[in-house]
């Protein structure tokens, strides 16, 4: 056999610095979007829950609040819930991603490329935040169905909320799936956490005149923070009595002390970059 | 660089379970280096040490002259990698697959097109370049995981069990392939497999058994060193055969594959003899120069199959996982 001397030139870059780590955050997210873009089903399967969440429970409850709630209709006090399920779901789904390559072997070949372990959580952090924030937009596009005016000042602040909101719950994802080894285990904690979460946010109903036990708990939960800013922002553009506004739409108190949208933005982007170096040195522990 | 691979001392506990025990070898630059061991023998345990993925309990190791504890970027960024397990995203392409190897590996874009093709090509994917990894046949996926770990012109290529769980005829391809692949490129190839006759591909070997290397040296002095051929002989009643042979020659004969079984020095110049003074009538003889087999059978008392039957609820374990 003829022998073939392939002289090749020297193919790796020297340095392996900040821009080889960006290449490769860039990889990883782009993976995620490969993925996200196949997966036609998850998008739709994503949005159901959501979308029945709006229209069923909002519909349904509705019958018993007309009137209490003045002409408000529960589906529009319930859409800033809406939104952040949709977000919650898809960004803690994006974070199982995480569970899924392990088992199937992929994370392995992530894990002995040259790149730091800093890079692979960032990129599927990132990635799992805009699939995330990208089902929110989709529920955000059904403003108009629910008596929310179409605005851009609404459309891109919540937008620009709703992308933090995401990017700190899938921290949280990765985060504890970071040491998780199966898929079942994974979902089956996310069952565990997903539903109270949600539930003591603000979601479901206004975060005042609750029982003491109640009232903290919803105080503690990072949801809450995330939650009250894009009502906030739907409310300002809503034309509804001072009444209404201040039965659905109380804020957050902390004591007497009504938490401005800023403090609740800072603890959402602060509990997401926590998250996220907690995140990080988990991989690099483990080996 | 004299040295592709240079351990010295390597050892990994597993709480109680010493996985492997302290092994000293080196591997020279473009030599085919093989570790060959029943399962269990720690084989993988000592390529994931090379590779940065498990950390040594003790000793050192360099790799392409990098410290595998304190230099692993280093050590990454030189080496090529085929796991005995899957690593490849079933749900991209192989193009995509590729694409994103070499990303992480930082492979400058405007040689990536040409590399990708000679690489491709080298294990005959072109024409599947676009098709997703989920339709491929396991010889395909080996295939492609060979040309994936050359793509970033790695300077030491560890391959664990290449061909495990493949059919013969793509077994004997893929190691067409890496025949092929080291005319071709300047690598070094270490890998480690549990079948006798493909260690015989490689340059040198070391036997490998709970933890310790037994032996090492080209399979060539291996077989010699054993000294002794293999006799086969059928017999009109095998168990006074047996005894004959014990009686009559001093040599400890079994049952294997049907067959009575001894080995000797010089089988050829000792059959004449059996044939006359056996005692028994003699249907066919087989005299065979040593094997592989031989080799790990005389340095440790039992044969490779043996070993991997003792260490079989381990093999059972590793199904498992790998079936999950
Ligand atoms: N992560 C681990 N934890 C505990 N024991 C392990 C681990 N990895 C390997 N072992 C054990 O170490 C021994 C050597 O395994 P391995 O290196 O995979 O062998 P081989 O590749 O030669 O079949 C086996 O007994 C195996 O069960
Ligand atoms: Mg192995």
């Amino acid at each position: 056999m003829a022998v073939t001397e392939v002289q090749l030139p020297s193919l790796a870059v020297p340095g392996f610095g900040l821009r080889h780590n960006l290449r490769a955050i860039r990889v990883v997210w782009q993976r995620e979007m490969i993925r996200f873009g196949r997966d036609r089903l998850r998008v739709i399967t994503s949005l159901i829950q959501p979308v029945l969440f709006l229209f069923v429970l909002g519909s349904g409850l509705s019958t018993i609040t007309t009137g209490s709630i003045g002409n408000l209709n529960l589906r529009t006090f319930m859409f800033p819930g809406a939104l952040s399920m949709a977000v919650l779901f898809t960004a803690m789904f994006s974070a199982a991603s995480i569970v899924w390559d392990r088992e199937f072997g992929f994370l392995r070949e992530m894990l002995v490329a040259p790149i730091s372990r800093a890079s692979i959580v960032i990129g599927k952090c990132l990635g799992g935040a805009t699939t995330a924030s990208l089902q929110g937009l989709l529920i955000l596009l059904m403003a108009g169905l629910v008596g929310v005016p179409y605005s851009f000042s609404l459309f891109f602040t919540v937008l620009a909320e709703l992308m933090l909101f995401a990017f700190t719950l899938t921290a949280f994802g990765v985060m504890t799936a970071a040491r998780i080894e199966q898929f079942q285990a994974y979902m089956a904690l996310n069952q565990m956490l997903l539903m109270p979460l949600f539930f003591l946010s603000g979601a479901l109903f206004p975060l005042r005149g609750l029982p003491g036990w109640l009232h903290v708990l919803t105080r503690i939960d990072p949801l809450t923070y995330a939650v009250d800013p894009v009502r906030r922002a739907v409310f300002a553009h809503l034309d509804v009595p001072a009444a209404t506004d201040r039965l659905l739409n109380p804020g957050v108190t902390w004591g007497s002390w009504r938490v401005p949208t800023g403090v609740e933005l800072l603890i959402v982007a602060g509990m997401g970059i926590g998250m996220l170096m907690i995140a990080i040195w988990e991989f690099r522990k483990a080996d | 660089m004299d040295a592709a691979v240079a351990v010295q001392g390597l050892t990994k506990h597993y709480g109680d379970l010493v996985a492997v025990g302290g092994v000293d070898f080196t591997v020279h630059a473009g030599e085919a280096f093989g570790f060959l061991g029943p399962n269990g023998a720690g084989k993988s345990t000592t390529i994931k040490m090379l590779c940065t993925l498990v950390e040594p309990t003790a000793g050192t190791a360099q790799v392409a002259g990098f410290d595998v504890v304190r230099q692993r970027d280093a050590v990454r960024r030189n080496i090529g990698l085929v796991f005995q397990d899957p690593t490849l995203d079933q749900y991209l392409t192989a193009d995509q697959n590729l694409r994103m190897h070499a990303e992480l590996y930082g492979v400058r874009r405007s040689a990536l097109d040409e590399r990708m093709s000679l690489v491709l090509d080298m294990v005959d994917l072109s024409d599947r370049r676009k098709s997703l990894v989920s339709t491929f046949s396991g010889g395909m996926k080996r295939r492609l995981e060979i040309a994936r770990g050359l793509l970033h012109s790695p300077k030491v290529l560890f391959l664990d069990e290449p061909t495990v769980g493949l059919d013969p005829q793509t077994r004997s391809s893929i190691w067409r392939y890496i025949h092929d692949l080291r005319e071709r490129e300047d690598v070094t190839i270490f890998l480690t497999t549990h079948y006798m006759d493909e260690a015989e591909n490689c340059d040198r070997i070391a036997i490998m058994d709970r933890g310790r290397i037994v032996v090492m040296d080209t399979p060539e002095s291996l077989k010699a060193g054993v000294g002794k051929d293999r006799v086969q002989i059928s017999t009109d009643d095998d168990q006074a055969a047996i005894i004959s042979l014990q009686e009559k020659f001093g040599q400890s004969a079994t049952m294997s594959e049907g067959l009575v079984t001894f080995a000797v020095a010089n089988g050829e110049q000792f059959v004449p003899r059996l044939f006359a003074d056996l005692g028994v009538p003699i249907r066919s003889v087989n005299v065979a120069r040593p094997t592989l087999d031989d080799v790990f059978m005389s340095h440790t008392g039992s044969t490779i199959r043996d070993a991997e039957e003792s260490g079989q609820n381990q093999w059972m374990r590793m199904v498992a996982q790998r079936r999950r």
